[in-house]
Parts: C-alpha cells; structure tokens; sequence
C-alpha cells in the first residue's frame, strides 16, 4: 500500500464531484488552449519573418505603389544580396468569402527571396514558361480540388476583369509556420494588362523585398534604401520584415490583447474550482489527517496527500482537455471562412503552457488547504465533527 | 529501575478565547513496562488530555513527560511524529479507520513509515490481523465490518509496528456488550501475552476491572 493509492482513493472517494471538477478543468484547459492557438495563429506572419528579409513600401501607405525603377538602385544598396517584388491583385475567387493571398510577384527572383516555398523544378519550369500561369499553396489545391493545368478563374477589384490562370505548379510550405494558402503569378501578365488596359498603371510593385546578407544590419541597409528615395515623388519606408507584420496586427492589437488576457483569466477560473474542490475535501477529512498524524504521519506527509490528490484531478482534467482542444481546433477552423488563418495549429508550445498551466493550477490550489491540514494540532483535528 | 513512563508537575490548560481553561493541575505519575493501567474520572476531568500527553499527541503547558528515556516536550513536531510511529499504538473508540482503505491497507499504513519492503509490510499486517482473529476479512471495507470488527482492525493497526504502549480511549464505549468483552480480551492478552504497557481511559468499571491497576482523575487531579 503506497501513499499513492490513497492518494487516487481519496479522489474517487467522491466520484461526481471528482468528476465534474475534472471535467471544468478539461473544458478550461480547452478553452485556454484554443485562445492560444488564435492568439499564436493571429502573431504567425510576425513568428514566420525572416530576420534576413527587408520590406520596402510607399512611406505615405501600403495601398500606395512604388516605381519598377527602384528595384535596381535598392540591388545596388551594400548589404543587399537579392531583390524581388510584388504586388498585393486582390480579386474574388468563387465568392467573396474565400480568402487567400493572390500576388503578382517577380518570377526570377521571388523563389529566391522566399525558399520556404518549395515548388518542383520541373513544375516551376513549365511556370516561367508560360505567361498566364500561376502556383498555388498546396492547402489552396486541395481546399478547392485544383491540380496542374486547372484554370483558375478571378474576378479583378483592384485590376478589373476577368483573369484566367492556368495552375503549373503547387508549392509545398517548408514547415508549419508558412503560408501554404498564398497564389502566385506572373508580374509581367499583370503589365500587359496595364499596357492595354490602364497605361498610367504601368511599371507600378507593391512592394519590394530585399534579403540581406547580416540581419544585424538591418537598421543600416532600411536607412541606406530609404536614403535613396528621399524628396523623390515616392518616398519608402523599409523596415523588417517582423516589424512589417507587426504593423498589420497593430490594428486589431486590442482584440488580440483582450483574447491573451482572457486565455490567463480561465486559468485563475480553473485554479478557483480545484481549490474550491480541495478546501471542502480537506476540511471534510480533518479528523482522518489527525490519525494519521497519530499514527506518525507528520504534516509533510499530510501536505504531500493533498497536494497530490490535486495535481492528480487537474493532470486528469488538462489531458482531457487537451485531448477534446484538437478536434475543437480543428471544429474552430473548420467553422471560419477560408483562410482566415493561413496557419492555424496547435504550436508545441501552447501544448506545453497547456501542461505547466495545469501543474501549476494543482500545486496552487492544493496549497491552502494542505497547509492548514498539516498545520492543525492533532488534538483540534480529533474533535472535528464535519 | 525508572518507570517507562514518568510525568514531572505537569499542568495542562486550554484557552478558549481570552479564557484560560486548566484540565491538569500538577500531575505526577510513574508508570511501569508491562503495567495495564485504567483512567477512570467524570467527564471533563482530563483524562482524555493525560492520555494524550502521554502519548505525544499533545504537549504540557507546564511539567515534563518522560516515555522510555525521551523528553517529549523536548521534540520537535516532526521528531515527536517519528517518535509515536515507533513507541505507541491508539485505539480510538470510534475506530478512526481509513473508509477508503480495506482492513489490510489501514493495518499496513502505519508501516509505510517504516522502511519495510511491501512483501513484508504486508506479512505484518496479515499477522496482526490474524492475533486479532480477522484473518478471513483482509479484503472486507470498513463499511463492511460490524463495530466489533472495526475495533479489532483498530487494534491490530495499533500493534502492527509492535509499540512499547498501547493506548486506548473509551475502546468499548461504542461497542455491545459481546464485541465490548472481545476487545477488553484481546488486550489484556496484548498485555499479558506480548508485554505491551496499556493505558486505556474509560467509563465502564467492567472494563477497568479487565486492568491490573485503576487511576482515578477528579477535576484535573489524580484521585
């Protein structure tokens, strides 16, 4: 007979309250778990930067474009190893509610500036080849059952009309934190356009994206591309990349703020449950501490009971909930539009914060009442009529 | 040769908010190994509080309690805790068994304390069941013995770590009178046959008759 036993005794002495608090703390864990995971999913653009990639955009906005001609001055900037662009098409894909990126982008260059995307040779090939081709994430393929020679048909917003793509190559994201829902084509299809349709469009990017050869010298290098295009008619702005997507969410910080909050609040809930569960237990078993204490049990002893019975409903409690937090992940998503979150999964280290959360509830809940239970004189314990 | 157990002037109060209650005044007392000692007295005349001195559960406001050579008021709480593991066995009069434990785990438990292997721990408590004559319930729950029974296991708990003394209060107070008579048995054979010291506090002068001597307490003062 080990401590242990008694230990799991006791928390099955009283089955539907053991249950029940088990079943908060798995419904807590869960909750907090997937707070996390919109919270980490909303920072991912920011936690996939790269340290070495430089963002170059119109100092005034984003929305406002920037001449081709800068691409070879900002190449020739030191510290700049490579340089590509792109331009942010926008346009409706079956409806309005399908989101993904759609880019036109530098062909020769962007692969190099972004090897995270990873696309068959062959298949990037036959890409270069042909004007009106795209690639396209592999989640976008199978989201919307496209294969190699599938067209895809836009509506245009941003660059009216029809737009017709033939998919050549489907780019496989190097690991879970990129994109895998991004759309890709030719920039130069998207000049021909401006040449036939709006010429004052012509020779316009979105941006451009330098990768530099040291990310110590990021400050350096921004300054020194800024520095070329100072008093011109437009201006840039060149920060890094994370700098770059921490603009993007600065919007919605507040949201985001709120929902981290939130995440640690439903921690101090479940802690107020198990405590609340372990002070009634304790004061219930008063009389049996002071046996045991009699028997020679010492205070430490009492304290290790109680503490342990509580790490063990909430070690019970966290499996459970984050056993039920992936299918709820997976349900969350599933109910989203499409694309909401390019990435969204559970990191390792929300599942670690999920277990230390749970460790930490049962050490922290169990330490007022095992406190008073190992602090109570035999004699008082004896006369305690629960 | 000095008595096992040895109480020097002992006085013993408790406050009750700003009231100092006294429920010892100056008791000295001398007991021998081997003696079988009652504690009769009305109620409120301490002899629950002697009893638990004696047995380091509870410690003197004044005086000194001696047991085989140890300063009780001298230990500290876990040196004192260490110290009943080794030296004494209680038997309650409501038992106090573990609900959740069978007869053999509550016997076992004392002996968790112990460094014993579980094989043994286990052939310890099966021994002390059976000189308690309960060697067919091993498995049986609390709830699942008569009182008799319960007390029985009590006792068996109590004498598995094979304390120097025994001590029991009011062990047949919730018993009839068959199981009353078992239990008085079994400890005077514990004191007989296996030369354990016994105090034992009770109300019953037929259960003091089963001792070899009888104390008398009167408002805190022996008689």
């Amino acid at each position: 007979m080990e401590l242990l036993k008694l230990t799991i005794r006791n928390t099955l002495r009283h089955k539907l309250r053991s249950l029940l608090t088990v079943l908060g703390i798995a419904v807590a864990v869960m909750a907090f778990m997937l707070l996390r995971t919109v919270v980490t999913a909303w920072h991912a653009g920011v936690e996939r930067s790269a340290a070495n990639r430089l963002i170059t955009r119109h100092a005034v906005s984003f929305v406002f474009a920037l001449p081709y001609a800068y691409r070879d001055r900002i190449a020739r900037v030191p510290g700049v190893e490579r340089v590509t662009f792109a331009v942010w098409f926008s346009g409706v894909y079956i409806d309005k509610n399908q989101f993904f990126a759609r880019l036109a982008v530098d062909s020769n260059t962007f692969f190099d500036v972004y090897p995270e995307f990873i696309v068959d040779p062959e298949q990037f090939a036959v890409f270069k080849r042909e004007r009106n081709s795209c690639i396209i994430g592999a989640e976008i393929a199978e989201r919307y059952k496209l294969k190699i020679g599938d067209v895809m048909a836009l509506d245009g917003d941003i660059f009216p009309g029809r737009w017709e793509f033939v998919v050549r190559g489907i780019y496989r994201p190097r690991d879970k934190t990129t994109d895998p829902t991004s759309m890709l084509f030719h920039w130069q299809y998207l000049q021909e356009w401006a040449r036939r349709e709006k010429s004052n469009r012509q020779g316009q990017v979105g941006w451009y994206v330098s990768r530099i050869a040291h990310p110590d010298d990021s400050a350096a290098v921004s300054a020194a591309i800024d520095e070329l295009f100072v008093n011109s008619l437009a201006e840039t702005k060149t920060e890094t990349e994370r700098a770059f997507q921490q603009s993007f969410l600065s919007s919605m910080g507040s949201v985001m703020t709120a929902m981290d909050v939130m995440s640690f609040v439903i921690i101090g809930i479940i802690l107020l449950v198990l405590a609340n569960t372990m002070i009634m237990s304790a004061r219930e078993r008063t009389h049996e501490y002071a046996v045991l204490k009699t028997l020679g049990f010492s205070g430490r002893h009492i304290f290790i009971l109680i503490a342990g019975e509580s790490l063990l409903l909430s070690a019970l409690g966290s499996a459970l909930g984050m056993g039920a937090t992936f299918p709820a992940v997976e349900g969350f998503q599933g109910a989203l539009p499409k694309g909401w979150f390019p990435v969204f999964y559970i990191e390792p280290k929300t599942i670690v914060f999920g277990c230390l959360a749970g460790l930490l509830v049962g050490l922290a809940a169990s330490l007022i009442p095992a406190r008073r239970a190992a602090a109570t004189k035999i004699v008082e314990g004896l006369r305690f009529v629960g | 040769m000095p008595p096992l157990i040895e109480l020097q002037n002992v006085f013993k109060s408790y406050r009750r908010d700003a009231l100092e209650i006294p429920v010892l005044k100056n008791i000295s007392l001398g007991i021998d190994e081997g003696e079988f000692v009652a504690f009769m007295g009305p109620s409120g005349s301490g002899k629950t509080t002697l009893l638990n001195l004696i047995a380091g559960i509870d410690r003197p406001t004044i005086g000194r309690v001696l047991v085989g050579g140890a300063d009780l008021t001298e230990l500290d709480e876990s040196a004192l805790a260490a110290w009943r593991a080794r030296n004494v066995g209680f038997v309650f009069q409501f038992y106090n068994l573990i609900p959740v434990l069978t007869a053999l785990e509550n016997v076992e438990l004392p002996l968790l304390l112990a460094p014993l292997p579980k094989a043994e721990r286990r052939r310890h408590a099966e021994r002390a069941l059976s000189l308690v004559g309960l060697a067919d319930r091993l498995d049986h729950y609390p709830r699942q013995l008569s009182g008799g029974q319960e007390q029985r296991v009590a006792i068996a708990r109590a004498v598995v770590t094979d304390p120097t003394i025994l001590v029991a209060d009011e062990p047949t107070g919730d018993l009839d009178k068959a199981s009353a008579e078992e239990v008085l048995h079994l400890l005077d054979r514990l004191n007989r046959e296996l030369g354990k010291t016994v105090l034992m506090v009770t109300h019953d002068p037929r259960a003091a008759a089963t001792a070899r001597s009888v104390r008398r307490l009167e408002k805190g003062e022996l008689a």
